[in-house]
């Protein structure tokens, strides 16, 4: 019991309690944080993850802005009554790009990591207005400012350089022509469109809030909402060589 | 603690902690065996844990546990058992074409409940909880259809979707008259008149608008103005309306064109989910 008698020490020096419990805490960081950054096998091997398009990471900004993830997930988890509505089950190399995850805790609304091209641009104009036009018995609240704030994007090759900074494999050209490809996105005739999609091969290109006069913050929001959950070809997909 | 103060509590008998604050002081009351115990065992339970499920990081990989469970193989375990049970019917569902499966008994059934359940979880957002629609998503429970009602023609729709993003999904593009500056804002005014007349008696157009309506909507509308489904142009003369509300959006959709996108579910569904939707959509009220 000698040992144990030594709690008096730390009971009664504050600092040395703070130190202790740092420590313990610690411990604990480092065999459960520190390995996920450097087991290669915590993350998929899949085909079709890039980096978001500029487009699609101002409209992520958004939804992080609006807190979106205070009502949405985006995790698919693996149990069969979500799988069986949402799709397949989400994959850790989904969000390798993601800074932070918007993997999200809670559900009062339903999850959205599968949510691209599930419904139309127009469908998400008006629900992002006024949710209830057509889904009446929603509690989700509009967003109409979205539709009438122009998109501040003067600043979102500085965006992509922290996310290149970070590790997401965005090249200098990206990073360099990061406005430009914002706004080939919205129209398929633009000059840039070619370059464009050179960048980013599988992305979406249309005005996506109906209205080509204006880059909304609709826009960048429903460009992102419009790509969650499309990238992996499931397909190419190997199960068993990918189970964790 | 040391113990120098240690006193035993005359009226419980336990020790005291040996603190003492203005006289008061402190009972050092064990905890109850039960918690204890408890305590214990909790504490065998994690020291075995470890070596049963997935726990200690390794070099290039986990410790994956004697038993090497994932919640992965679960879902898929859980999955093949209620798939083996349901592609009883799913397969013959599958490999039947849509009018053969609507006239078995057991199929037909087991086609209206999966439809049922895909349904609320896919297409209730656009088309409503009980198919009833909204302004510019089509009510499915009358028989007033865009792209046909038949049951091969719902099940296409379905599949490729409706200017959708599959190399085979339904397309058509009203012109936009007035932008396009295909007819000036009389003429538009006078054929959306000729219109309204179309579905009411009561309306006269002006003379002159037949011509307008029959050089710019008959090719596919329909020179009655009924509609093309083969084209997915909308049948004019019913009261039943896609976008019209009143006068000004008839006369905003002819100016300025107008055209909903329904996603492609091929890829999203599988097939017998798919034509399970068919038979359900097709059961609602209207299907031909």
């Amino acid at each position: 019991m000698k040992l144990l008698d030594k709690h008096a020490f730390f009971e009664k020096n504050s600092i040395f309690l703070l130190i202790g419990i740092l420590i313990v805490i610690s411990i604990g960081g480092l065999v459960e944080i520190v390995p996920l950054f450097y087991l290669e096998n915590t993350i998929e091997k899949v085909e079709g993850m890039r980096p978001y398009t500029p487009l699609e990471l101002a409209g992520r900004n958004i939804y992080v802005r609006e807190g979106c993830y205070n009502c949405h997930s985006q995790m698919i988890r693996a149990t069969r009554d979500e799988v069986e509505r949402y799709g397949h089950y989400s994959l850790a190399a989904e969000s390798m790009y993601d800074h932070p995850f918007q993997w999200g805790s809670k559900r009062n609304g339903p999850d959205l990591a599968r949510v691209g091209n599930k419904y139309s641009d127009e469908w998400h104009r008006e629900h992002m207005i006024k949710p209830s036009s057509v889904v009446p018995e929603t509690i989700m609240p509009g967003y109409p400012f979205l539709a009438k704030a122009n998109l501040k994007y003067s600043q979102i090759d500085m965006d992509l350089k922290v996310n290149q900074m970070i590790g997401v494999p965005y090249s200098d050209e990206q990073v360099e022509n990061a406005i430009a490809d914002l706004k080939a996105q919205l129209d398929e005739d633009s000059d840039d469109y070619d370059a464009f999609i050179e960048r980013y091969p599988t992305a979406q290109v249309r005005d996506f809030d109906g209205n080509p006069a204006k880059i909304s913050e609709l826009d960048a929001l429903i460009a992102y909402l419009q790509m969650l959950g499309t990238l992996v070809d499931f397909s190419l997909y190997n199960e068993s060589e990918n189970n964790r | 603690m040391s113990d120098d103060n240690k006193e035993i509590d005359e009226v419980t008998g336990t020790d005291t902690t040996g603190h003492e604050w203005d006289g008061i002081k402190e009972l050092n009351t064990p905890m109850p065996r039960w918690w204890i115990y408890t305590f214990i065992v909790c504490c065998i339970w994690g020291f075995a844990y470890q070596f049963l499920y997935p726990s200690w990081p390794l070099i290039d990989s986990y410790y994956e546990g004697y038993f090497a469970e994932t919640q992965r193989d679960r879902v898929h375990a859980e999955l093949a058992s209620y798939n083996q049970i349901r592609n009883i019917s799913a397969d013959k569902i599958k490999s039947m074409d849509l009018a053969a499966i609507k006239n078995d008994h057991d199929l037909n059934i087991f086609a209206l409940e999966g439809g049922k359940a895909a349904f609320g979880d896919n297409c209730a957002p656009c088309h409503g909880t009980g198919a009833q629609g909204f302004v510019g998503y089509p009510n499915l429970n009358d028989d007033d259809w865009i792209w046909g009602g038949s049951l091969d023609d719902i099940h296409t729709t379905i599949n490729y979707g409706i200017r959708g993003v599959h190399e085979d999904t339904r397309i058509n593009e009203m012109p936009a008259y007035l932008r396009d500056e295909l007819l000036n804002k009389a003429e538009i005014n006078d054929v959306v008149t000729y219109v309204e007349s179309l579905a009411d008696n009561s309306i006269h157009p002006a003379a002159g608008s037949s011509e307008i309506f029959a050089d710019n909507c008959a090719l596919c509308h329909g020179e009655d103005g009924k509609g093309l489904q083969e084209l997915g142009a909308p049948d004019l003369t019913d009261a039943i309306k896609l976008y019209v509300t009143d006068r000004d959006s008839m006369i905003d959709i002819v100016s300025y064109s107008r055209g909903g996108v329904m996603p492609s579910w091929n890829g999203r569904l599988d097939e017998a989910t798919i034509k399970s939707l068919a038979i359900y959509v097709h059961t609602l009220g209207g299907g031909e």
